[in-house]
């Protein structure tokens, strides 16, 4: 690994943030609202990658904790009638407190056993929100009432439905963690991560405490992954059970996958790529979920470094 | 009707269930034993059995079990083909590496599930019983074809055991999965031995397929729920293990059969999938099985 230089790298991704703010101002409205969604989602990616990408831990699980968050915040607001800010930091909490029990539990298996029973966990979670229909509205899903979707600051108050409003939020939540990201991966505790994807004995052997690691690692990111869901349910207004099901915890995958593992901008580009691929394939085709499938192998057997990951391998040794 | 001949429908249709499962989830402990990868496409493989099946036995016209045995031939030499195929192209590139080939074959999952949507369409059709002689019970009447479908999956099952422990064959792919590079060293073409391994399993899995239309309908989707029964067996039963996988698969299918007759199968579902998580994090080696080297 090259010598970072931490100027050029903190550089670059406060410049990515101010793009994505100046991009608000230019943007048409459909791109706009897709663009707002995308930085959320985005978040998601962030938080899978914080596990798949930094630890090397491959969960097929992380529709959980994205759920967690959106049901955990979108309830609260529904059923219990607390404000955004409350709401936000159930999800949150609610995200934390599984990530936590998961990691346990998960993390005493490794390799194709970690995956099936993340796997597993994520569809337990999937049936108990159907199974609990009644307060989660089962596959149909809810909807978080619009009155209900106001953030209270002080004297002013800001309507969550409104587009800038919206996009500013993602924004916000977007770039505190891409930073947040950014710092940790290039902190100490950063390095011991990679050194547990690189050689888990070895790393053992110099005296590091490889499994409070790892699961702090989990708790990062499924902590990082239901802040996601719970700005998607509060933001977007809708809460559904097709969040929790295995195909979001596919995605991540992939948009992790196209952009680069460990690469700190990799989710925000595999996400945005992938969207638009979809976005303009709907136009000839509905066959959405083949062109997932086909990226995925794709990706893998010729692409597995991704795009970033390619590029910081090919040209940019310092990208973070 | 009274709670024991209840009870005894129950273990019937549980009975059926566990047939299919067994041969089903024997497809996917194969691939796994042998090859080492997890082949997450397997209920997609599954699904379209069923739906070759019923393609199959629609062209062909004339007594229904004309059309039926012709699909239980042909389906699934066809989708023996397709994972075939699938195998040389995209699991042999990635040098069977477990991740890459699990990520892979979600990518077939989709693949497969679309394209069944795409020229099958949405709707859940029938595949005509080849016979629907009734036995009479003195507390009901039973469907002999269903009967007849777990003895054709016992024959089967006795069959592909017979072929690992006591063939050349069988030879060959137990030493592939005891220690694959030795084996090479002896001139075993492993490679060709992984190809055929993962056609097998792809076939067990449509046949499985094709026993169960007749009573249950093909439909686009039907490949999720034995894939997550599949898993739950072959975890269950200990990984690569075939005494292991046909107890199991007993198992899962009597309770699955009795306890949906009395529970709500969704919390069933919830129950079984959280236990057999809890079997893979305590005892990842199964409740059967040995501890892998």
């Amino acid at each position: 690994m090259k010598e970072a230089s931490p100027a050029k790298a903190y550089a670059l991704h406060l410049g990515v943030i101010v793009l994505l703010f100046a991009l608000s101002f230019v943007l048409p409205e459909y791109h706009h609202g897709l663009l707002a969604r995308i930085m959320v989602l985005a978040v998601f990616a962030m938080g899978y990658n914080m596990l798949f990408g930094y630890v090397g831990l491959l969960s097929l699980g992380h529709a959980m904790f994205f759920s967690a968050g959106l049901y955990g915040a979108g309830l609260a607001v529904i059923h219990l009638g607390w404000s955004v800010p409350a709401a936000f930091a159930a999800g949150l909490a609610c995200g934390a407190f599984l990530a936590l029990v998961i990691g346990v539990l998960a993390l005493r298996t490794s390799g194709v056993a970690f995956m099936i029973v993340t796997m597993m966990f994520a569809q337990v979670f999937y049936l108990i929100i159907l199974y609990f229909a009644a307060w989660t509205g089962g596959d149909q899903g809810l909807v978080v009432p619009q009155s209900a979707r106001v953030l209270v600051l002080g004297s002013t108050s800001l309507g969550l439905t409104n587009p800038t409003v919206r996009y500013m939020s993602a924004l916000v939540l977007f770039s505190i963690v891409l930073l947040v990201t950014l710092v940790v991966v290039r902190s100490r505790y950063g390095r011991v991560l990679v050194a547990i994807r690189e050689n888990e004995d070895r790393t053992k052997m110099l005296g590091y405490d490889t499994f409070s690691n790892k699961l702090a690692a989990v708790l990062v990111s499924g902590t990082i992954c239901a802040a996601s869901g719970a700005a998607y349910a509060l933001l977007f207004g809708y809460v559904g059970s097709t969040f929790a099901s295995v195909q979001y915890s596919i995605l991540p995958l992939l948009w992790v996958l196209l952009g680069g593992a460990a690469t700190t901008l990799g989710p925000l580009i595999g996400t945005l790529f992938m969207y638009h691929v979809v976005d303009v394939t709907s136009g000839y085709t509905s066959a959405y979920l083949l062109i997932v499938g086909i990226a995925l192998i794709l990706l893998v057997l010729f692409f597995p470094r991704g795009i970033l990951g390619t590029i910081r391998q090919r040209w940019l040794g310092w990208l973070p | 009707m009274h709670f024991g001949p209840h009870l005894l429908l129950a273990a019937l249709e549980g009975l059926v269930t566990s047939a299919v499962l067994a041969l089903t989830a024997l497809g996917l402990s194969l691939v796994f034993g042998v090859m080492r990868v997890v082949n997450v496409a397997h209920g997609e493989l599954f699904m379209l059995g069923a739906v070759l099946a019923w393609a199959i036995s629609t062209a062909i016209s004339g007594h229904p079990a004309l059309g039926f045995l012709a699909a239980l031939v042909l389906a699934p030499l066809i989708v023996g083909l397709i994972a075939l195929v699938a195998e040389r192209l995209v699991l042999r590139r990635l040098n069977y590496n477990p991740e890459a080939t699990i990520v892979a074959t979600i990518g077939m999952l989709y693949i497969i599930q679309q394209l069944a949507l795409t020229f099958y369409g949405p709707e859940a059709r029938p595949v005509e019983a080849p016979f629907s002689y009734r036995i009479l019970l003195p507390w009901f009447g039973y469907s002999g074809y269903k009967l007849s479908i777990i003895a054709a999956s016992a024959l089967l099952l006795v069959a592909t055991w017979f072929v690992l422990t006591r063939t050349k064959i069988g030879l060959v792919m137990r030493a592939t999965q005891y220690d694959s590079e030795t084996a090479q060293a002896f001139g075993i073409p492993v490679d060709r031995v992984y190809a055929g391994v993962f056609a097998l399993g792809a076939m067990l899995a449509a046949v499985a397929a094709v026993l169960i239309v007749p009573i249950s309908q093909a439909h686009y989707l039907m490949g999720q729920d034995p894939l997550l029964l599949s898993f739950i067996v072959v975890i269950i039963g200990g990984l690569g293990s075939l005494r292991g996988t046909v107890v199991a698969a007993v198992l899962i299918g009597l309770s699955d059969g009795i306890i949906s007759v009395f529970f709500s199968p969704t919390l069933a579902k919830i129950i079984a999938t959280l236990l057999v998580a809890m079997v893979l994090v305590f005892r990842p080696q199964g409740l059967f099985g040995t501890a892998s080297r």
